[in-house]
């Protein structure tokens, strides 16, 4: 162990600001702190390779801005950024910290460009969120390069493979945190700390309090390292719990993902071209009831609640060039009842549901760009746009299966990133930011580039007044 | 252990590029690759020659190794990017210089010094070449105008012959049409993207180069060494219409077009050459092949005593060392311009190719 590494670790050694976690809103956290003159150590469980967590996988974020500028096509204002808010969470949200968020998040970018982040000008994967929301050149793990780069230049201790195993906390009073570095224990003072921790949808143990075994079948999109210790510790000393245990960020994915860390690239987008069937080869929802992106997080709740927590996605060669390329092929076969073979699931059934479904299509005219009027009558579920008959060979099935996100719950917190209590009291030194307390602003639903946002506006705030605790 | 197969494993990275497309800002890679839905041998010889290779995209990656993705499309493209120069090497004989062609650069090298050295001890004698020789036509007393001229010509030959016949071979094989050559505007974009080096700018920020931080220090040596030789030939060209229109021959005084130009290239060539073996001596070796170590560095040296010794003789041509001198820097220039098209040298062709076909499907 390098002399660095025992003064970092000495128990003696009191810091003014601990920051428990790696990604995006605890390296805001952490450089904000610094940048207020405190002496700060933050503690990354991943290896130097896997740093940032769920803030590795991301590409961009959504910020209030008043005019266009170079990444940005056009002005987004408060009230429109609140409206879409208050859409998506369908109220679940505490309305005066969602409007917190979204005031402090005004030109966040600026800042962000100031501490190492690079954007990149809308270009054609891009367009569709062009205005509202800014996309990082090279996505969220070259933005996490940036600011550790930052992060270390201003003077930042950082520490890889330190995992926070406990704190200690009297009377909602942080004292120390309990860290193990290659498999060595230490116990480490502060004045203030800072918990970004992410949320627990790593934690399958975790999610199976509230799935049962169908969380045995559930793919995790993100960082393995999320296991939520950090948020069970603070609940445990009497934080407030906020947003529905249960309620977690799902889409379909494809079943062949590795079981955690996949990220964006296993998710698949053929769903409303085609029929999807669960393992009974039975369809179970309406697969055309809205466009795209405003439907494609509801498709991992969904087929959590199949059989077997699988389902099977069925198009035909006229839909293969309609959707985001897929990084696993496709299953193909010439007729629906060799794909079922190839599928696993019954044939007969699998042919049965088909042509149910290809002789109750209204023939419109079809336009994925629009909520076309190619719709199907008389079947339940049925399917409300982009019904097209499967009739064209070959056909193609990819088998889905449910990829998290992240998950809701976390600690209620105040406009100063601190905890709230059971008792309504606040914890003087412990703040939070990020996946951990983004349940207070989305209670529910999602908001593309909105978990950037959270972490990014409230990691500052509770670098700020972390420092300020510390110094006073 | 098998070795991979370079193009199943570039079709798979490629694969899960397109199904991400986080880097498309960096580079003109991901936007021609976005263009398809699957990747045939034609699209990833010419993605892989798209790639400038400053590897933004693998630091960039969250499916870099250790990820059991294990994404590093910087390695990937550098050894697709050799197995295309075998595959369109003419003539077909010739493919395996490109192998170990470290040591292939070397040796050429070596017997090129040795054969010039030989032939013009043989017909000059010792005494002449080991004595002091002033004034205009000093260089010919010892080397032929008569034995240069032809000798140029067949080297300079040779080597646009074998160039043009490749990137020939390239344009076919990436399914160019050959009436698309001739599109000015997609060569006027292709030309400014090469002079700039615009890929190699990562959207604005420069390479991950030597390691993770983004710099343009690459950027600003290569172009050290292309405008650097660039002048030289310049100077080269001057010098040859001096001689041949105006009958004024070498060396030239010291304030002349020629000797300027080709200064200031060679200093230029000594600075690149040199400052891009620095970084390539603290460049992080996991993005790097090492398969192309040798055709790199044997290029970077070959153009470096090149440049010395040129700039050698103009410094010291009035003295009696101008003889070994002038033999040993000819030797090296004959040596460069023999394995030009069989080494490092040939990716500007398929570069250049490589932008032209992206301007043109892009219609920029
Ligand atoms: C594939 C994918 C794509 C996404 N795309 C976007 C997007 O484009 N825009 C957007 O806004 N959001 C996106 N999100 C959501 C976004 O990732 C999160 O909202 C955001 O990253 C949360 O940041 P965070 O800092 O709170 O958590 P994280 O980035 O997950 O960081 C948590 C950190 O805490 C560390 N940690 C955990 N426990 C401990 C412990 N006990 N001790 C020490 N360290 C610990 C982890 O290692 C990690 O470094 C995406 C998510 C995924 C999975
Ligand atoms: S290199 Fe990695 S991050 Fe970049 S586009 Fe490819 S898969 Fe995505
Ligand atoms: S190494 Fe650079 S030039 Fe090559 S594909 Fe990656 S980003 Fe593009």
């Amino acid at each position: 162990m390098g002399i660095a590494l025992i003064d970092t670790l000495n128990s003696d050694r009191k810091w003014d600001v601990l920051v428990i976690g790696g990604g995006n809103a605890a390296l805001c956290a952490a450089m904000t702190a610094r940048k207020a003159g405190a002496i700060v150590l933050l503690l990354e469980c991943a290896p130097k390779h896997f740093r940032g967590g769920n803030s590795r996988h991301t590409r961009n974020l959504r910020y209030m801005h008043e005019s266009a500028n170079n990444y940005l096509t056009g002005p987004y204002f408060e009230d429109e950024f609140m409206e879409d808010l208050m859409r998506v969470t369908d109220g679940q949200t505490n309305e005066a910290l969602a409007r917190f968020t979204i005031h402090q998040s005004k030109n966040i970018g600026e800042w962000m460009s100031n501490h190492g982040c690079m954007f990149q000008p809308a270009m054609r994967g891009t367009l569709h969120l062009s205005r509202t929301n800014a996309f990082f050149l090279g996505g969220g793990k070259a933005l996490i390069n940036s600011y550790y780069a930052m992060a270390d230049k201003l003077g930042v201790t950082i520490l890889y493979d330190a995992e926070v195993l406990g704190m200690e906390i009297r009377h909602g009073k942080f004292y120390s945190a309990t860290v193990v570095s290659k498999d060595v224990s230490h116990r480490l003072q502060a004045k203030s700390v800072v918990v970004a921790s992410g949320g627990f949808q790593a934690n399958l143990e975790w999610l199976k309090t509230y799935w049962g075994d169908a969380a045995d079948n559930f793919i995790i999109r993100g960082t393995p390292y999320d296991k939520g210790t950090m948020l069970q510790v603070l609940l445990d000393n009497g934080a407030k719990p906020v947003a529905d245990p249960r309620q977690c960020h799902a889409i379909a994915v494809d079943a062949r993902a590795p079981a955690f860390d996949g990220g964006i690239v296993t998710r698949l987008d053929s769903i409303p071209f085609g029929i999807v069937v669960n393992k009974n080869a039975k369809r179970f929802y309406d697969e055309g009831e809205n466009f795209w992106p405003k439907r494609y997080a509801i498709w991992g709740r969904l087929i959590a609640q199949q059989p077997d927590q699988i389902a099977y996605s069925i198009i035909d060669s006229k839909s293969i060039r309609l959707f985001m390329p897929s990084v696993f092929k496709p299953i193909k076969a010439n007729s629906i009842r060799e794909l079922a073979q190839r599928l696993n699931i019954i044939p007969a059934v699998l042919e049965k549901t088909v042509s149910a479904f290809n002789t109750s299509i209204h023939h419109g005219r079809f336009d994925p760009l629009e909520l076309d009027s190619c719709y199907t009558e008389n079947l339940t579920p049925p399917k409300s746009h982009w019904a097209r008959p499967i009739d064209s060979p070959p056909f193609f099935g990819y088998s889905l299966s449910p990829g998290i996100t992240f998950t809701y719950m976390g600690v209620a917190i105040n406009e100063k990133a601190q905890i709230v209590m059971e008792d309504g009291t606040l914890a003087p030194n412990i703040f939070v930011a990020g996946e951990i307390m983004s349940g207070n602003i989305l209670g529910q639903g999602y908001l593309a580039g909105l978990g950037m946002t959270i972490g990014t506006v409230f990691g500052r705030v509770a670098g700020r007044e972390a420092a300020q605790y510390a110094r006073n | 252990m098998p070795e991979i197969n370079t193009l199943a494993e570039a079709e798979r990275v490629m694969t899960f590029c397109n199904a991400c497309r986080y880097c498309e800002g960096f580079c003109a890679v991901f936007p021609a690759m976005e263009l398809r839905r699957t990747f045939a041998e034609a699209d990833l010889n010419y993605l892989a020659n798209l790639c400038h290779n400053c590897r933004d995209c693998y630091y960039a990656c969250q499916y870099a190794p250790p990820h059991e993705f294990a994404l590093n499309i910087p390695k990937t493209f550098t050894e697709l990017r050799l197995e295309t120069y075998q595959k369109l090497c003419w003539p077909r004989s010739m493919a395996g210089v490109y192998r170990s062609n470290g040591l292939v650069v070397s040796w050429i090298t070596i017997i090129s010094v040795l054969i010039v050295s030989l032939l013009t001890l043989l017909f000059s004698g010792p005494a002449k070449v080991f004595s002091t020789h002033l004034g205009e036509k000093a260089f010919y007393t010892l080397i032929p105008y008569a034995a240069i001229v032809p000798l140029a010509l067949i080297l300079v030959g040779l080597m646009i012959t074998g160039s043009l016949i490749m990137a020939y071979n390239f344009w076919h094989v990436t399914g160019g049409k050959l009436a698309q050559i001739a599109n000015l505007q997609a060569n006027r974009t292709a030309l400014m993207d090469a002079l700039r080096l615009k890929y190699l700018t990562g959207g604005g920020y420069g390479c991950n180069y030597p390691g993770e931080q983004f710099s343009m220090a690459r950027r600003w040596l290569h172009h050290f060494v292309f405008y650097g030789l660039m002048l030289c030939f310049v100077s080269t060209a001057v010098a040859a219409i001096y001689e041949h229109f105006f009958h004024h021959s070498a060396p030239y005084p010291f304030l002349s077009w020629p000797v300027i130009l080709g200064t200031t290239g060679g200093v230029a060539l000594l600075i690149g050459t040199s400052g891009l073996f620095y970084l390539k001596l603290r460049m992080d070796t996991i993005p790097s092949s090492s398969h192309v170590m040798g055709m790199d560095v044997s290029f970077l040296a070959l153009l470096f005593l090149t440049s010395l010794t040129g700039l050698l003789l103009m410094m010291f041509r009035e003295t009696s060392a101008m003889g070994t001198l002038l033999m040993v820097h000819l030797g090296f220039v004959v040596a460069f311009f023999i394995t030009m098209p069989y080494g490092k040298f040939i990716h500007a062709i398929y570069r250049y190719a490589s932008l032209l076909k992206n301007a043109i499907e892009q219609k920029i």
